[in-house]
């Protein structure tokens, strides 16, 4: 058996209405596989309710060379945060 | 009426429990971790049906699941007899989990309306994990058919060697005639045309020949086994065996 079977990122999402999270990768031949060995390694313990699956080398990642040009100078636009106003205590989720 | 049940439900128990701990064996030893993972929590899924239905062959007569597991010996067990072939390579244990995975959920889908509640019951819950034991099975059997030429020719031998022990899960006996007609037990007989439609059809896809009819091997159900599930049972009984007070 191939040893290079290629590597997939899995995703899970907890509950209806929550989006789908990262959660690690799986060695799988194909996609029907990839999702049975998803669901085995990582929805066993009830962790979720759907599954996706997504060949890692489809993923394309910003260049950590290029960090500092696209997140540092986020970092003093306090402006953008909508930290000025007040949220009323029953309001969840924000 | 009451042995009867019990009878039923120590082969039904049998059956998951041999087969998990069969499949228990792969644990470490997979060809890669993701199946080994698969493997092991199909083998669990199993146990976890033996214990509800050894608890129920044990009722009423002062054993529980773990006492049946544990301390009986191997004449005494009642599963068929696929479920004790012995793992050889991946794709023998892959078509042994095919023929009976498909079984078994056919199986537990009719056991879903037993007039025995406890039976339904456990059905309800253990014929979603199988019908997932099925799947996972069916797919395999495609891609190690439909495979490489070595692929084919594993997954070939393994089907080769566990085909003459199919025909005794359709087996209805005195045993179990009377649960039939009560709604007890499951018509096995009348789940065959199914079953191999279920099994052609796979097998087409993974473009591999139905094999050829044999005379099929029986006797698991009466207690005479081969002579593979003694050395499974000294493996399994061991510790149970050597430390009875042992509490974990």
């Amino acid at each position: 058996m191939s040893k290079t079977w290629p590597l997939w990122e899995v995703f899970v999402r907890a509950r209806n209405g929550l989006s789908h999270k990262h959660v690690g990768s799986v060695h799988a031949a194909d996609a029907r596989m990839a999702i049975e060995a998803a669901r085995d390694t990582y929805t066993r313990r009830m962790e979720g309710v759907s599954l996706w699956v997504v060949r890692s080398a489809e993923i394309v990642a910003s260049d950590p060379g290029e960090a500092a040009a696209l997140f540092e100078p986020a970092a003093d636009k306090v402006y953008r945060h909508p930290t000025f106003y007040t949220i009323p205590e029953n309001v969840k989720n924000i | 009426m009451r042995d009867a049940v019990s009878d039923y439900a120590l082969r039904l128990g049998d059956d998951s429990l041999i087969l998990g701990q069969r499949l228990s064996e792969w644990c470490g030893h997979a060809p890669m971790l993701e199946v080994d993972l698969s493997l092991a929590n199909i083998g669990l899924d199993l146990l976890g049906q033996a214990t509800h239905f050894l608890g129920l062959a044990g009722e009423g007569k002062g054993v529980d699941a773990d006492r049946l597991a544990f301390h009986r010996d191997v004449l005494d067990f009642r599963n068929c007899l696929l479920v004790e072939q012995p793992n050889g390579d991946f794709a023998q244990t892959l078509a042994r989990q095919f023929l009976f995975s498909n079984w078994q959920e056919l199986l537990f889908r009719d056991l879903t309306r037993s007039r025995n509640e406890t039976i339904s019951a456990i059905a309800a819950k253990a014929v979603k994990e199988v019908a997932y034991h099925a799947r996972f099975a069916n797919e395999w059997m495609v891609r190690l058919g439909d495979g490489t030429e070595e692929s084919r020719a594993r997954a070939t031998a393994g089907l080769e060697w566990m085909w003459r022990f199919a025909d005794e899960l359709f087996d209805v006996d005195e045993t179990v005639e009377p649960l039939v007609t009560a709604g007890v037990a499951a018509d096995a007989r009348a789940l065959r045309a199914e079953w191999d439609a279920r099994i052609a059809a796979t097998l087409a896809a993974a473009t591999l020949e139905m094999p050829r009819p044999r005379r099929g091997a029986r006797g698991g159900r009466a207690g005479h086994h081969s002579e593979h599930l003694g050395h499974l049972l000294s493996e399994m009984q061991f510790l149970p065996r050597a430390y009875p007070d042992a509490r974990w």
